[in-house]
């Protein structure tokens, strides 16, 4: 049976989901700082921390946005196969909820050309990543992303000799040498194997995971809370200035990769980890 | 032993060189806004021998690009951004006398050298809380680059906004300071 949704419907959706990202923290992450603040022994980290929570309640009451860096649109589809768009022309619709959003939320517009940093204006396009899957819905997720963060993401192409420990080295140095730049505390997306651009679109999916959520394979989620506490053992902190807490939590997504390869990808994400999803 | 300064804009070579890494500021007065694309159109200018849209001297250059203001409101949520982006400019602009940037993340060595050299502060800001920072933020006008959008030059006015000193004026580093206290070995069990 196939189940017709009308494009007007998702323009709208994205628009309140981007204002809604900006402006409200996922009790995820304010859970993550709590947390934080009782295992920090660091005064200025734990300053940081606090200074992190009063922010987002000043936002959330406010209605103003967590971060002036509002981020590229980053939105996630999977859409159903038995459901029939309607009423013009999808990308179109999705980079129009951007336009609104961005605009009617006094979002920050970060989108510029390469080359001449002319800013597009009106936060589009929108970066966008369709699946089509089972069923009759369809879940969509709004991933506003900062630059700052996104600067200190790191693609390597590992000789499979490398192997986990390479691959723990690699997304440990990165960290290392992010530093203070990616807003620390930080959320890591690790994309292990597929292909080049597989492994970076894999990391970027591991960040949508909840905070405090475990790994469906345990193996995995070994490996993650293993570099969790190596990450956290480099000292860097809130902001970088000294601390037990430089990253939150470490998401790994894995898939086979050619016999010849070892991609891997790192995607750091602020603090400011914004992403809110609904189903239609 | 660090400590909690109140300064006023313009800063002199004193009250730049009576504070030390980890000293807690809170800055009130007159700064300016300048991030990337402006910070090239600020040296284009002194490139072609042309006035810079507002004098350098004595003042904080601000590394932020805010979020549009609501009707009612002075600023939108206005954090800064990672500074390393404006390290091929700043020494440029700390000889013709800029005292302070205010910004987040490491700076080169070219630019460490050029704060002690010139007497100039690098004033870390708490990234991420752009909310919060704005509440120091009273008011706002565009001076340059309107067509910039948040990339504009802004003079703003602040009171009391919390900041911490990272680079002073003798070499100091609070990045590379504070890790030390709390860095231990990596544990992997590979």
């Amino acid at each position: 049976m196939i189940r017709e949704l009308n494009v007007s419907k998702i323009t709208e959706t994205v628009k309140s989901l981007c204002i809604e990202a900006n402006e409200n923290l996922g009790q995820d992450v304010l859970d993550g700082f709590q947390q934080a603040l009782k295992n920090e022994s660091s005064p200025v980290g734990r300053e940081i921390l606090e200074q992190l929570l009063e922010n987002a309640r000043i936002a959330r009451e406010e209605k103003v946005p967590i971060c002036q860096d509002t981020g590229l649109a980053v939105i996630f589809l999977e859409i159903g196969q038995e459901v029939h768009l309607t009423g013009g022309d999808l990308k179109e619709a999705l980079n129009e909820g951007v336009r609104q959003g961005y605009g009617e939320g006094y979002l920050r517009k970060s989108s510029c050309h390469p080359f001449t940093r002319a800013n597009t204006g009106d936060n589009t396009p929108a970066v966008i990543y369709i699946d089509i899957v089972p069923g009759d819905r369809v879940k969509l997720w709004v991933v506003p992303k900062g630059g700052g963060s996104e600067n200190m993401s790191r693609l390597f192409m590992l000789p499979p000799s490398a192997g986990l420990a390479g691959i723990k080295e690699k997304v440990i140095q990165t960290v290392q040498e992010a530093g203070p730049n990616p807003c620390p505390p930080t959320i890591i997306g690790v994309g292990i194997g597929g292909t080049f651009e597989q492994a970076a679109l894999q990391a970027k999916k591991a960040l949508l995971r909840p905070l405090g959520s475990e790994n469906p394979d345990p193996e995995l989620d070994r490996i993650e809370r293993e570099l969790l506490e190596s990450i956290n053992r480099l000292g860097i902190g809130p902001q970088g200035l000294g601390g037990r807490t430089t990253s939150l939590s470490v998401h790994v997504r894995l898939l086979p990769c050619h016999i010849a390869s070892l991609p891997l990808a790192v995607n750091v994400q602020c603090h400011a980890s914004r992403h809110k999803e609904v189903i239609l | 032993m660090s400590e909690t300064v109140n300064l006023t804009t313009p800063l002199s070579d004193e009250m730049v060189t009576s504070l030390r890494i980890g000293d807690k500021v809170f800055l009130s007065g007159v700064i300016y806004s300048a991030r990337d694309a402006a910070h090239k159109r600020l040296i284009d200018l002194l490139d072609q021998g042309r006035p810079l849209p507002f004098d350098v001297q004595g003042q904080v250059i601000y590394y932020v690009g805010p979020s549009p203001a609501k009707p009612g409101r002075v600023i939108g949520a206005a954090g800064p951004t990672t500074s390393y982006r404006m390290d091929p400019y700043a020494p440029r602009l700390m000889e013709l006398g800029l005292k302070g940037m205010i910004g987040k993340g490491k700076r080169a060595s070219t630019v460490k050298e050029a704060m002690i050299k010139y007497k100039a502060l690098y004033l870390g800001a708490t990234g991420g809380a752009g909310a919060l920072i704005a509440r120091a933020i009273k008011a706002v006008e565009i001076i340059a680059y309107e067509e910039l959008g948040p990339e504009a030059v802004r003079r703003m006015v602040v009171e009391d906004f919390p900041l911490v000193v990272i680079n002073d004026t003798f070499g100091g580093d609070l990045y590379e300071e504070g890790v030390k206290a709390y860095r231990q070995e990596p544990i992997l069990s590979m």
